[in-house]
């Protein structure tokens, strides 16, 4: 299989009062073309650091990026929207994902003005993302604290659907919404990542969620990624004392 | 209650607004006009407010002192507004040097003592409306970049930010698009707070002869010119006093209606009870 993402000692340290805090230690792993990764861990173990990393909203300390083979952190800040028509991602709490005060076809419509579409083009081309996700058309004039959770993460799928993206992250997609939801968003995630070949690099903590859609999974522990394997024997037969006590504590 | 509260002092500002609009329209006699031979008339059915001392008539001095009096101190806030805000969403934003030394310049200006500063920069520009109002502008401008800098700072790490990046908009689009609506409430409730202290403080420098020049009708001049007449001809005085009076009282409690009306735990309960028309 192709590699479409893959990430080599990347590191970051954050500052807090002058005490440095490693959140992401030289980790490396890659993603490949249509694969659907997923990435586990307790809370503030680096995941969503992993995630701004490779979106370029954090700065790392060291190591490289590669999308296609090329080299992401050498790009300026401006050629970074060539890296959003690759890579989006959708965010823990869908309804602060979206502009309060924006509906929520506005903020569809933004990413694909973004692209140069013309006003009539991204309109009719919204309503086809929003029918993607099994939204209405209504949705589009509502804003985000009109619609409930699972709604509104639709929404964000939608609008990060919106410039055809290889990668999708889903950092926590589903751990805010409720359980019959949460199968929802599993399900359509699914579903997109069979039908347009989608890569998905799906953060979460819900062992049973990244058994369900992933064919490879790492687990994360301070910073550093300490196992890596096929989700069924990584649950089975945990190397790492620290994936026992995760797997013991799901399961 | 306090929908009827904010319709009722809302009409009044409007009220205000437009007197001081149509100024020219509504006085009686020509605010500029002398007439020595009815100098210093009290109050009477020719000159409801009685008459000054080169005769000219009080009410329409009054009206015509409202529109200088109550458009510069709008044009202050607005100015010290968007000035201040503009500042503060830079600062907030980038961080950094910029933002450090921005935020010691206006360390400085809060350190201090406002209308002391206000008096030196409005004597070193000499008289006139405006240099007044550049005078407090700028000295009033930190406290709106320290509030617009503190709500920046929460908005800029929320989602909605990181995703309208990732939907391939550029700062600049950020920053006008979703930084500034967002954090436009408590930077509005401040200003509409302010207009009725910026307004006293444009009259206490006209006052001390730092404001409008003679013979412009402004509140505060004319309250001055009337001062060494309080005990044999009080009205001079007392008719631009009440009209401050009343002005920034009715300035002051739209500010605290508008404050209540867009309080967000104000708003949530309102929700609750039912879907606000």
């Amino acid at each position: 299989m192709e590699r479409l993402l893959e990430v080599r000692e990347l590191k970051k340290t954050f500052y807090k009062e002058k005490k440095p805090f490693v959140a992401v230690d030289r980790i490396s792993f890659h993603v490949d073309r249509g694969e659907c990764v997923g990435l586990v861990g307790e809370s503030g173990c680096g995941k969503s650091t992993t995630a701004g990393l490779i979106t370029r909203l954090l700065d790392p300390d060291a190591g490289s990026i590669l999308l296609d083979g090329e080299e992401i952190l050498d790009w300026k800040p401006k050629d970074c929207k060539k890296l959003y028509r690759k890579v989006q991602m959708i965010f823990q709490t869908p309804q602060d994902s979206f502009d309060p005060r924006r509906t929520l076809g506005d903020g569809i419509l933004e990413s694909l003005q973004n692209q140069g579409m013309k006003r009539r083009a991204a309109e009719k081309r919204m309503y086809e993302l929003l029918e993607m996700v099994d939204l209405g058309r209504e949705f589009a004039k509502r804003l985000p604290h009109e619609v409930s959770g699972g709604q509104c993460q639709r929404a964000a799928i939608a609008r990060a659907l919106a410039p055809n993206p290889e990668l999708l992250i889903c950092d926590e997609a589903t751990s805010a919404l409720d359980v019959t939801v949460q199968a929802q968003i599993a399900g359509l995630l699914k579903k997109l990542q069979r039908e347009r070949g989608l890569s998905l690099l799906l953060i979460c903590h819900d062992l049973a969620l990244v058994q369900h859609l992933c064919s490879r999974m790492l687990v994360m522990y301070g910073g550093a990624i300490v196992e890596e394997g096929a989700p069924d024997q990584v649950i089975q037969n945990p190397a790492e004392e620290y994936t026992k006590l995760l797997v013991e504590s799901a399961f | 209650m306090g929908r009827k509260k904010l319709i009722f002092l809302g009409a009044l500002v409007a009220v205000l607004l437009a007197a001081a609009a149509f100024a020219e329209y509504l006085t009686p006699y020509d605010p500029y006009a002398q007439d020595l031979a009815n100098a210093l008339q009290p109050p009477c059915a020719a000159h409801p407010l009685g008459t000054d001392r080169y005769g000219r008539d009080m009410l329409s001095r009054v009206i015509m002192g409202g529109q200088t009096t109550i458009y510069s101190s709008l044009l202050l806030v607005v100015l010290i507004t968007v000035a201040g805000s503009a500042v503060g969403i830079v600062c907030g934003y980038f961080g950094g040097k910029l933002d450090a030394v921005l935020m010691r310049i206006s360390d400085v200006f809060l350190a201090f003592p406002g209308m002391v500063f206000a008096i030196a920069v409005a004597s070193v520009m000499q008289g006139g409306v405006m240099n007044a109002v550049a005078a407090l502008a700028c000295i009033s401008w930190p406290r709106y970049a320290r509030i617009a800098r503190s709500q920046v700072l929460t908005v800029k790490s929320m989602p909605y930010i990181h995703a309208a990046r990732l939907s391939g908009s550029g700062t600049a689009k950020i920053l006008c698009r979703h930084v500034a609506p967002n954090i436009a409430g408590p930077v509005i409730v401040t200003a509409v707070l302010d207009i009725g202290t910026m307004m006293m403080e444009i009259a206490g420098l006209s006052f001390l002869g730092l404001g409008a020049a003679p013979p412009t009708a402004e509140w505060g001049s004319m309250m001055s010119n009337g001062r060494s007449m309080l005990q044999t001809s009080p009205w001079v005085i007392l008719a631009p006093g009440a009209a401050i009076f009343l002005t920034v009282m009715i300035f002051n409690l739209f500010g605290d209606t508008v404050r209540d009306a867009l309080d967000p735990r104000q708003r949530k309960r309102r929700m609750e009870d039912g879907p606000v028309a």
